[in-house]
């Protein structure tokens, strides 16, 4: 028999909602950043592919405007245990940024304007797992969340969804990124509970 | 690499701080210490296996095994209220941590410091003014706590004793006490100023409260010339439960 808290039953459990371990659901959008807002203006915004041999892709916000876009409905996973169901985003696939990048990288340093970091392995920006995205619930996102634009990379915990998107780095190392140095784990898969270092 | 560990805590004694928030004093045997303005996860378990996290701020300096946390109701919340309304001394709560590198001041630290509380955001502060008492450390640090009423204070009596190089700065957004000069409302930039550090003296930055909140006294402190690096916010959304 494991811990138990004396007098705790918890909410009555909505069975047909599967978390993952220790998160709990909301249904607001709570806003988490570890420093001020930064605001960029969209005729000075612009996103980048820079890859390991030095070559840079680069969109204006008109051009990332111009690109396919894709409506994906996500459930989110915060590390700080709340997520939250069925968002509705907007934006460009990775997989169609990438198409014209020459690369055989594994690792990716995504950056921020404001200074963020995050690092994740190209193969989980691939495939239809991660969008640059510039619209949430039909509005355009907005500055607190992320916006004008973050990247959206569901299947990890969310610190790994940068918001105010710059750019990505393609690196033959893995380079951690912000909260990695600062003891949460390297690659942060919310099944398995990847919180902190050496979960 | 070293996975960090759940403790078994035990409840030592509780402490009111206000109608409806609490402060849990607790022993942790084999707690690793803490720097401030660092958090916890907690981890409640029911009898049906069904368990839940949450975090929360540590309000103490690091003192051995001993860990004070102060925890808001929320009114809606699932483990708040059983923090603050259930839980009795000698009881038992699951705690990992510490957690977070990034929203910490330690004693070491030369530049002034500006702490800026919106309601329970204060925590995470108090942490750090008790930190700089402990470790005797002469750095000027002053805060602005923003909250609705007078009853709302954390922590009331400790500071309203003077604390040598603290300046404290109430800002009530109701309710103001008898005869207050300021009139209530949200923070403003003439707080920020009056209250605050000059960019000049390049001063520590340390804002937590709730989201908007913290958007706006980041913003403020931006237009003042603040270095956006020097500004460290920690946000509190309306869930936590």
């Amino acid at each position: 028999m494991g811990f138990i808290s004396r007098g705790f039953r918890g909410r009555p459990r909505d069975e047909g909602v599967k978390l993952p371990p220790g998160q709990y659901l909301v249904h607001d959008f709570p806003v988490l950043s570890a420093g001020p807002t930064p605001r960029v203006p969209l005729d000075r915004w612009e996103f980048a592919i820079d890859t390991e041999d030095g070559k840079t892709h680069r969109w204006s916000w008109q051009e990332l405007m111009a690109l396919p876009s894709e409506t994906p409905t996500v459930d989110l996973h915060c590390v700080t245990k709340w997520s939250k169901l069925g968002t509705a985003w907007k934006g460009v696939s990775l997989d169609t940024l990438f198409a014209d990048v020459e690369s055989s990288a594994e690792y990716a340093l995504v950056y921020s304007y404001g200074g963020y970091t995050t690092n994740l392995p190209v193969e989980d920006l691939l495939d239809g797992k991660a969008w640059i995205t510039y619209e949430f619930d039909g509005e355009e996102l907005a500055p607190a969340h992320g916006g004008p634009a973050r990247l959206l990379v569901p299947h990890l915990y969310l610190w790994k969804s940068a918001k105010w998107v710059q750019g990505i780095r393609l690196l033959n190392e893995d380079w951690p990124g912000f909260w990695e140095t600062a003891g949460y784990h390297n690659y942060g898969d919310p099944w398995r509970e990847q919180r902190y270092q050496g979960d | 690499m070293r996975r960090l560990a759940w403790h078994v805590a035990k409840l030592a004694e509780i402490r009111d701080e206000t109608p409806t928030a609490r402060t849990l004093v607790l022993d942790i045997p084999g707690w690793p210490g803490h720097l401030a303005g660092q958090h916890v996860d907690v981890r409640l378990t029911a009898e049906d296996g069904y368990s839940t996290q949450r975090s929360y701020s540590i309000a103490s300096a690091a003192d051995g095994e001993r860990v004070d946390l102060t925890v808001q109701r929320v009114a809606d919340g699932e483990v708040s209220p059983y923090l603050t309304e259930e839980l009795r001394p000698g009881d038992e709560l699951e705690i990992r941590g510490p957690v977070g590198g990034w929203f910490v001041w330690r004693p070491d630290g030369t530049r002034p410091v500006l702490l800026v509380g919106g309601g329970s955001g204060i925590v995470p502060l108090m942490a750090m003014i008790r930190a700089r008492e402990q470790a005797g450390s002469r750095t000027p640090f002053r805060l602005l706590y923003s909250l609705r009423e007078p009853g709302e204070r954390y922590y009331a009596e400790e500071l309203r004793k003077p604390i040598s190089g603290l300046d404290v700065t109430y800002l009530y957004t109701r309710v103001v006490p008898d005869g207050w000069a300021r009139p209530a409302g949200r923070v403003t930039v003439a707080d920020v100023n009056t209250g605050g550090w000059p960019a000049e003296f390049r001063p520590e930055c340390f804002v937590c409260g709730p989201t908007g909140f913290v958007e706006t006294v980041s913003d403020i402190l931006l237009a003042m010339g603040h270095d956006a690096t020097a500004i460290k916010t920690e946000r509190f959304g309306p869930t936590g439960g």
